[in-house]
């Protein structure tokens, strides 16, 4: 029988298939871990005499309640002693269980899911579990990955496994190329628009088509990322030469003729002409324009040079008595209170690079606030060496140390009630970036040009000062 | 066992009868530097229970009738919003070990049953007499699937995964079942 993607990835790692009256038992590559989600976990472990199963596939970073700012000797400067407890907590509880963790001190520190992909730890095939609804992104590598809940944290360390049901598999098809100025970001957007939050509810998303395939590894993670914002489990790409150019030569990658066999097997993962979804979704790429949200959650999303649409129901019309947005009206134009460039969604070199783009020899509008933040060091340290840093602290803007920041505001970086913010993000929720705040969603290219106007502006308005000509 | 088995259950209920409650309601992001799961039950709903200076409001929920109730009825779509599992601590740990509602969120349906706290969708008119008589005694029979209201209210049918139902039942949980296939994990492992 024809098998798609997905289905193959599963059935490799099911240790006990699920019948009537239990889920199956799925083995798990790797384990990320950060210190939100993990510390309840441990204390299980311990009440319970267990052991890490396996230390080696576990790994572990400090990202969400980490500050993003020092003080004058070079220390975090943390919102309060929980937060430093709860980093402290991961730092101490992976020492004791030998897991290799990513801390202050490491030149790899990062969001979780910039992370892994980055040292390699994540390849095609893979299972990958995280405390952390957006381990979505890597799928962009052709794992299956998805978040998990504490309880299942602890499961993972003990047992190596989880329980779960099969979800069903859903085509996101995107026909055709972008047009220039359209981002990864306004696609994922696009399609969550499409098929709402709800829409991928108990799926595994596979995105295929030219749109992804001509996509940079860095992108392929924007749009998997946010899988879960239109409710699905995962959302996976079949690995191909992209893949396999981007994960060479990295710290867990394999070496040499290994590399070889193994970009072989990888080869091999994709979905079989003929194979089946649960649901299907076709989509025209020429159709896609930078898109933006207007509402309270990623699935109020629009093209930026839109009309806001009719509610459809009372929550949405309370959503847009929150934004302070009218149906029939543009929301192009608006005045901004401050930018976040940045979150596992758009931390990457490659939204760095576009947003620098936007603010060479430029300077930020007088009212507004910018604030990026790369998504690891070496990602620090390779804008840096391009000097995109110098383009940003140019232009006003604030450049901060790698981390979750504005995305969840748990390290305390937030808005002042009633600001209005233009977020990389992925998550535009009442409050999610301080009470009262309001979130518009949308690419780094976007939020750059906006930073710079001071009101939501389209980026195909705003001529690029390209940064490489430094 | 990390919690107390449900079986059946006699207890008043509480009433949230607010749509679309989500975890941040439940538990606003700013508590997720904890580090335990004790104590949640105080941080439950923490913005409807405290003033600013941290004194109590007149919220139901500090009442100490809410506090006896097991049974929390809310309104429609509960518990949407971010996955976080604080939202059932804190439940369980304010005492709760049902919640009802019309609709409940996939993420903490799940993580509900894996914490003691059963999540039972009723249908819309059953849901609605809750709604309409707070504080009665209600009888939830997990082993027969059945919600009994009061007063004639009736009695109504609920579904629930056989395997949830197992542990829930039992006061076992996901843990003590992947331990006792421990052996055909490492089987698996061999062969990797
Ligand atoms: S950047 Fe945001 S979405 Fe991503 S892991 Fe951090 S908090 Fe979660």
């Amino acid at each position: 029988m024809s098998k798609s993607l997905f289905d193959k990835v599963w059935e490799k790692h099911v240790v006990l298939a699920e019948d009537e009256s239990h889920p199956a038992t799925l083995y798990i590559d790797l384990h990320l871990i950060h210190e939100v989600t993990s510390p309840q976990a441990f204390a299980v472990l311990k009440e319970r005499g267990f052991n890490v199963k396996c230390p080696e596939k576990t790994l572990a970073t400090i990202d969400h309640s980490t500050p993003t700012i020092m003080d004058e000797n070079g220390e975090p400067l943390y919102v309060n002693a929980q937060a430093k407890k709860q980093v402290n907590l991961l730092l101490e509880n992976t020492k004791t269980h030998n897991i290799t963790t990513h801390g202050w001190d490491s030149e790899h520190r990062g969001i979780v899911h910039v992370m892994g992909p980055e040292l390699g730890a994540t390849r095609p095939g893979m299972t990958i579990v995280c405390g952390d609804s957006h381990t979505s992104t890597h799928g962009a590598f052709g794992a299956l990955a998805f978040g998990i809940g504490t309880t299942q944290v602890g499961h993972v360390l003990a047992t190596q496994c989880i329980l779960m049901r099969k979800p069903k598999s859903m085509l996101i098809h995107v026909q055709g190329g972008l047009a220039k100025d359209v981002s990864a970001k306004d696609v994922i957007l696009a399609i969550i628009a499409r098929i709402g939050v709800g829409g991928g509810t108990g799926h595994v998303l596979e995105y295929k088509g030219e749109c992804f395939t001509a996509m940079s590894m860095d992108e392929r993670m924007t749009v998997c990322n946010m899988s879960i914002e239109a409710g699905a489990r995962a959302g996976m790409i079949a690995p191909d030469q992209t893949t396999f150019n981007y994960l060479e030569g990295r710290e867990y990658t394999p070496k040499d003729e290994a590399f070889q066999t193994a970009c072989k097997a990888w080869a091999a993962l994709k979905s079989d002409e003929d194979c089946a979804y649960d649901k299907t979704v076709i989509l025209q790429a020429a159709d896609i324009g930078p898109m933006v949200t207007y509402g309270t959650h990623p699935g109020m999303a629009m093209p930026i040079d839109a009309i806001v649409p009719q509610a459809v129901d009372v929550a949405e019309e309370n959503a847009l008595s929150y934004m302070e947005v009218e149906a029939g009206t543009e929301i192009l134009g608006r005045k901004i209170d401050v930018v976040f460039i940045g979150s596992c969604t758009n931390s990457r070199l490659c939204d760095l690079r576009s947003a620098a783009s936007y603010f060479k020899g430029k300077q930020v509008a007088a009212h507004v606030r910018a604030i990026i933040v790369a998504g690891s060091e070496p990602i620090k340290k390779q804008a840096e060496a391009e000097g995109l840093h110098d383009i940003f602290t140019a232009a006003g803007a604030q450049w901060r140390e790698p981390g979750c920041s504005m995305c969840i505001g748990m390290n305390g970086d937030i808005g002042k009630p009633g600001e209005l913010i233009v977020s990389t993000s992925n998550r535009n929720f009442a409050g999610r970036q301080g009470p009262n705040v309001r979130t518009i969603l949308a690419s780094p290219a976007t939020a750059a040009a906006s930073a710079i106007s001071g009101v939501l502006t389209d980026p195909r308005s705003i001529k690029l000062g390209a940064y490489n000509e430094l | 066992m990390s919690f107390d088995p449900v079986i059946s259950i006699t207890s008043t209920t509480l009433v949230l009868p607010a749509s679309n409650i989500d975890t941040d309601q439940i538990i606003p992001a700013r508590f997720l530097t904890v580090t335990g799961k004790e104590g949640l039950g105080k941080l439950a709903f923490y913005d409807w229970r405290y003033e600013k200076d941290g004194s109590d409001t007149d919220h139901i929920l500090n009442t100490n009738a809410a506090k006896a109730c097991q049974i929390l009825v809310a309104g429609h779509n509960f518990g949407c919003g971010s996955s976080r599992e604080h939202a059932p601590w804190a439940l369980y740990d304010y005492g709760f070990r049902v919640v009802i509602s019309s609709e409940i969120a996939d993420i903490f349906h799940a993580n509900s049953l894996k914490n003691g706290l059963l999540p039972i969708v009723i249908e819309k008119s059953a849901h609605q007499w809750l709604l309409d008589h707070p504080s009665e005694n209600v009888h939830i029979d997990l082993e027969r699937q059945k919600v009994r209201l009061p007063k004639n209210g009736g009695t109504y049918s609920f579904k629930i995964d056989p395997f949830s139902k197992h542990c829930l039942t039992h006061g076992m949980d996901e843990m003590d079942y992947l331990q006792d296939q421990i052996k055909a994990i490492s089987a698996y492992e061999t062969n990797l």
